[in-house]
This record gives C-alpha cells, structure tokens and sequence, in this order.
C-alpha cells in the first residue's frame, strides 16, 4: 500500500480520482476499454429507449389484429427502422460484450493478449451481426 | 439476539453481482427460445404471433424474462448513476424515478402477456 500513499514532488499526498463520463474524450482507451464504456451506453440506450419502446411495440403486436396492422405501419417507416437498428446494435454489443464479462468471471481469456483478442471479437461480431440486421431491416433480403 | 449485518467490505454487493449475471442467462437463454420459435412459424401473422404467446409455457417464460430485464437494468442503471451522479438529491430523484419506472414496466408486461 506504499503506493497509494506516494507523495508529489510538492510534497503533497497525490490524490487518485475516478475518471469522470465527461473526461472520456480526453483518453485513449485500450479496446477492452472501449468495449466497456460501450457496454455502459448500450445498456443506458436500452433503458431509457429500449424497453418502453419493445413493450409498445409487443402491445400493439398482441392486442388485436387491427393493432398488428398497426405495429405493421409503425415498424415500416425509416425512422423507426433506424432506431430499431440502434436498439439491435445495443443489444447485440451488450449481449457478447456481457458473455466476455461472464468468460473472464471464470478466468478465460483474464490476460492481456487474449483479452484484447476477445475484445476485439465482441467488437467485431457484434458490428457484423448489427450489419445483417440493417440488410434485414431495409428489405436488402 | 445480535444481528451482524456486513454493510462494508469486499462482499457488499455480491448478491447483486450474481443477479446480475443470474438474470443476464436467463435474457439469453430466452432471446434464443423466441428467436427459434420465430423461425419455426410458417409465417409472421397475427394469427401465428399471437398463438405464440396464448400459450401460458410462453407468457411465463416471457414473463419470467422480462422481469429479468427490469431486475438486470436496476442494477446496471444503479451502477451508472452511483458512478456519475454526485449530488445525493439528485441521485436520489434519479434511482426512485427508476425503480417507478421498471415497476411500472414490469406491471405492463403483465397485463400485455395475459390480455392475448
């Protein structure tokens, strides 16, 4: 604990602080960084978009066949596919972005080399997978 | 009778540690039951969609789901505004108007699931 108690050249205790969300511009985070900070906005994105825009859509998909119409209209405009896609790129980051965080729980991939490598991997999947859903979503198959 | 109740320490907070990952398998597990029972209708009708969820296997595993969710997002919407949010009134605003919030949810996935 000699560390933590260093003193500035001043003679000063040197004080440690959390980085601030506004100070994350300033950083250049390693990918494991970036894939965590991502984790955080993704999870933030589905809660206060995410699930009462799913929860409307799943009621106006179940109510009744004149509601499914409906939730037929709504889904179909380019606005709402556009930020449906940004709800599927969420999910998809947060989803293998969270199987790595349950991987390292269980000691896999805990130093640095493989873990920037799984890092990567979940950028990588979860960008690829959000590519397919847009192919999906604006009618290219 | 002495109750011991360990409120610091490197436990504090395990039990939401494990609900968060208790919850986040159940959301996967869920997501990859929907999504293979999507697959299986022979096509995305009313009819099709709505018998999914008439069955009452699906509305409590969907249920079960989402309560998972608004449990899940608690304790990450927590962490967010115990790591960002300084000023104790407004964080505390901010942690009752969630726990309103996902109540609220939760309460409206219920009478969605069993008016189908």
């Amino acid at each position: 604990m000699a560390d933590a108690a260093q003193k500035a050249p001043d003679g000063t205790r040197r004080e440690f602080r959390n980085l601030h969300v506004t100070q994350i511009v300033g950083y250049r985070l390693p990918l494991a960084g970036i894939v965590s900070i991502l984790h955080r906005i993704s999870g933030a994105l589905m809660f206060v978009v995410g699930i009462p825009l799913v929860l409307y859509l799943f009621q106006q998909s179940l109510t009744s066949e004149i509601s499914f119409e409906g939730y037929r209209t709504i889904v179909s405009h380019w606005f709402v596919k556009l930020v449906l896609l940004g709800l599927a790129w969420a999910y998809l980051h947060h989803l293998f972005a969270g199987i790595r965080y349950l991987l390292l729980d269980l000691h896999i991939g805990v130093e640095k080399a493989p873990s920037r490598k799984t890092a990567l991997a979940t950028l990588v999947i979860s960008l690829t997978l959000t590519l397919v859903v847009a192919l999906k979503i604006f009618g290219a198959f | 009778m002495t109750t011991k109740r360990l409120i610091v320490g490197a436990h504090y907070g395990l039990r939401d540690w494990l609900v968060q990952r208790i919850t986040a398998v159940i959301i996967i597990a869920y997501t990859l039951v929907l999504l293979g029972w999507v697959c299986t209708l022979p096509e995305f009708t009313y009819g099709n969609w709505a018998g999914m969820f008439a069955s009452p296997w699906m509305k409590v595993l969907t249920l079960l789901a989402l309560l998972s969710v608004m449990w899940h997002a608690w304790v990450g919407v927590r962490d967010i505004f115990m790591d960002y949010i300084k000023p104790t009134g407004l964080r505390l605003f901010l942690l009752i108007a969630t726990i309103i919030a996902l109540f609220g949810y939760a309460m409206w996935a219920i009478t969605i699931l069993w008016s189908v």
